[in-house]
């Protein structure tokens, strides 16, 4: 029915103060049953990369525990599984299953039925091949050992083609677009569908080499995820934050700053991962500078967040969208002012080299983009589904084994790696010696990405049971707990004014 | 239809710049760069052998980077003579600087440990020659075989203790284990005039 409307680029007739929702949630279910394929194939394919990745992350975690496990044959060796780790988290994990959550949000806020399904969907068949060319690729050593690009080029060949795919039907998709305005999930989104693929192919140019191959690798890796997976996480944070409390965002023009400023200073950081190393001292110098002025978009989202959830903050009791969303939000505002302060110099005499790195991107890459693509799959799954969640228990058993693992994860290697830093400045502690007092942290860390694996194979098995339509049909969305009766709107009439109503927008 | 067009062609844009910046200007800056004393094109040995390094994944947990004096203790751990200087790359296709101190760095490791028969033996069991290591064993660069079988061309790899293998039996370098060797050998700094 929202194909019916000739009103072109004019907002869709029922306004924020209309009463009618079932007018309004007639035309949301036609633009989210539009999306329901490719939404079911990127999100589901997204989770199995994710199981395959936690698979293979325990593996090289227990390896430094057991360094004499599985070392008989190449392909199981920890110089292979980790980046065959890193890689199906990032480009099968976090970039298929934000395909997906992005896919969804692009049709509901553009208030347009979804075009391009088929394009999405050949992407899907692609960009899975790709990921198991790439995974098997690296195993079986052929590894380009650049860090995030191991990947062999035959599985690009697949990706960047599916990449540009899903940048083609959301081209396709705007066209069509039923609102004046754009609201910020949409900049932040429609952005990182030019970025992502940008990035992807400059990083393949076969242009680089030596000292300059690695600032182009650090520009690239960092950008992955500032310009590719932040965006995406933020564009989902921004929609569903105000959604699930039932209040517009506090302040459009902060969204803007905030958006603009992170798409200028973000992609300047990247080569604050080599500061100290051989590379023109330019480099480094300017990446530090924007890395610092990144506390501008950080704080301004921050802020942004904080105040449209303020007074609502008990609503994560019950909501699991919400709990996962907040969470991801305030590791955003943690894991980004840490990294600006951290590119400076005197921090990364100590942290750069140490397992602290490792933390850091595990806070930026799972503590906020992971945890809020779970939130977003939460609330997306039964909207494409029309069916709820199977078990409000399994769901709570999967935010508390994520979000102790992770927390436990982070603390360990924070806490290892500054100890593995300051050792290494002083000459008279032995290196052995370094290595033997990081052992009990590296214990800890496995222990962490344990719990976690544990969540994500919840997290697929709920998956599982709701793309089936199995188990006992709830009437109501699902929550933690029975939520007070005028706390959140039944998801069905969502007739209290919603952020991509606002007239103003 | 022009709102959003701004808005994508902006982002866009900045990209562009970042990425002319970071990408390619050290590319056109570095271009003309000459190699530092000592640094020479590989072998086909050692091209394989840093086949080997790049294939086993040795860039996640040892850097090739000498931090200078000032920043770091890398010179007073004895990691090198100097800082690296980017004229000690210009015969890397692939850089392996990395990021991760699991182990040391080893952009002179040449000079620190020359020795063929620890290098190997290394390779074959870390904890033979550096108790304590959590560096992986790669037995699979190497073969046990009878003693009697080892031809003369062969490189036998002395390990004693509680790795060392069967009675009658040694440990046999294979063609890639010696490669790796040889491209370890080509990690080695020489100090430069201050310029």
């Amino acid at each position: 029915m929202a194909d019916s409307s000739s009103s072109g680029t004019v907002s869709m007739p029922e306004s924020s103060a209309s009463s009618d929702g079932t007018l309004e949630a007639n035309w949301r279910r036609t633009v989210d049953r539009s999306t329901k394929w490719p939404v079911i194939a990127f999100i589901a394919s997204g989770t199995f990369w994710l199981l395959v990745g936690s698979v293979l992350a325990i593996i090289a975690s227990l390896k430094f525990n057991m360094p004499d496990w599985l070392v008989q044959q190449g392909w199981l060796t920890f110089g292979r599984v980790r980046p065959a780790h890193l890689n199906t988290v990032i480009y099968g994990w976090i970039s298929m299953t934000g395909v997906g959550v992005a896919t969804w949000l692009w049709a509901r806020l553009l208030k347009t039925r979804l075009r391009g399904q088929g394009l999405l969907l050949t992407s899907v068949g692609l960009w899975n091949v790709g990921m198991v060319i790439g995974t098997i690729g690296i195993l079986a050593g052929y590894s380009r050992a650049i860090e995030w690009v191991e990947m062999p080029l035959l599985a690009f060949a697949f990706i960047v083609p599916a990449m540009a795919m899903v940048t083609a039907a959301f081209l396709l998709t705007l066209r069509e677009r039923r609102v004046h305005h754009l609201f910020i999930s949409v900049w932040y989104t429609g952005a990182a569908m030019l970025w992502g693929p940008f990035l992807v192919i400059a990083i393949l140019l076969p242009i680089y080499s030596g000292v300059p191959e690695s600032t182009a690798n650090w520009w690239y890796a960092h950008n992955i995820l500032g310009l590719w997976i932040t965006p995406i996480a933020l564009a989902a944070a921004y929609y569903l934050i105000p959604k699930v409390i039932g209040r517009p965002v506090y302040s459009y023009h902060l969204s803007y700053l905030g958006f603009w400023t992170l798409a200028l200073f973000y992609n300047w950081a990247g080569a604050h991962h080599l500061v100290g190393g051989p590379v023109p001292q330019w480099t480094t110098t300017v990446s530090i500078v924007f890395s610092m002025m990144m506390i501008i978009p950080v704080v301004v989202v921050a802020v942004n967040h904080h105040l449209t959830v303020v007074g609502h903050f008990k609503k994560v009791i019950y909501s699991p969208t919400l709990r996962f969303v907040v969470f991801g939000a305030m590791s955003y505002t943690a894991v980004s002012l840490q990294g600006s302060f951290q590119s400076l110099r005197a921090w990364q005499e100590i942290t750069h080299f140490t397992q602290y790195t490792i933390a850091h991107s595990h806070l930026g890459v799972y503590a906020f983009a992971t945890m809020i693509l779970f939130g977003a799959t939460y609330y997306i799954m039964p909207r494409v589904m029309e069916w709820e969640w199977e078990s409000p228990r399994l769901v709570s058993i999967h935010f508390w084994t994520t979000g102790l693992g992770i927390g436990i994860y982070i603390t360990a290697l924070f806490i290892g790696g500054v100890i593995q830093g300051l050792q290494l400045l002083d000459p008279d502690v032995a290196f052995l010696q370094i290595v033997e007092d990081l052992k009990p942290w590296f214990w800890v860390r496995s222990v962490g990405g344990t719990l976690m694996t544990i969540g994500h194979f919840v997290f697929a098995y709920l998956l599982y049971r709701i793309i089936m339509r199995q188990g006992a049909p709830q009437t109501g969305p699902t929550y933690f707990r029975p939520a007070p009766e005028d706390m959140f709107r039944s998801r069905n009439t969502e007739s209290a004014p919603a952020l991509d109503e606002q007239p103003g927008l | 239809m022009t709102r959003a067009f701004l808005i994508f062609m902006g982002a866009f844009a900045a990209i562009l710049m970042s990425f002319t910046a970071l990408a390619l200007v050290p590319s056109l800056q570095l271009a003309a760069i000459e190699p530092t004393p000592g640094t020479t094109n590989y072998t086909f040995e050692e091209r394989l052998g840093k086949q080997v390094y790049m294939r086993e994944g040795c860039i996640y947990c040892h850097t090739q980077q000498v931090r200078p004096n000032g920043f770091g203790s890398d010179m007073d751990r004895g990691w090198g003579p100097r800082g690296s200087l980017p004229g000690d790359y210009v015969y890397d296709d692939t850089h392996q600087l990395g990021t991760m101190r699991t182990g040391p760095d080893l952009h002179d490791i040449a000079s620190r440990q020359p020795s063929r028969d620890w290098q190997l033996a290394h390779l074959y069991q870390p904890r033979s020659v550096s108790p304590g290591s959590v560096m992986p064993a790669y037995p699979y660069l190497f073969e046990v075989k009878n003693e009697a079988e080892v031809r003369a061309s062969e490189v036998t790899v002395p390990i004693s203790g509680d790795y060392a293998p069967p009675e009658g039996q040694v440990v046999v370098a294979t063609d890639e284990a010696l490669a790796l060797y040889e491209y370890l050998m080509t990690l080695e700094m020489q100090e430069v005039d201050d310029s």
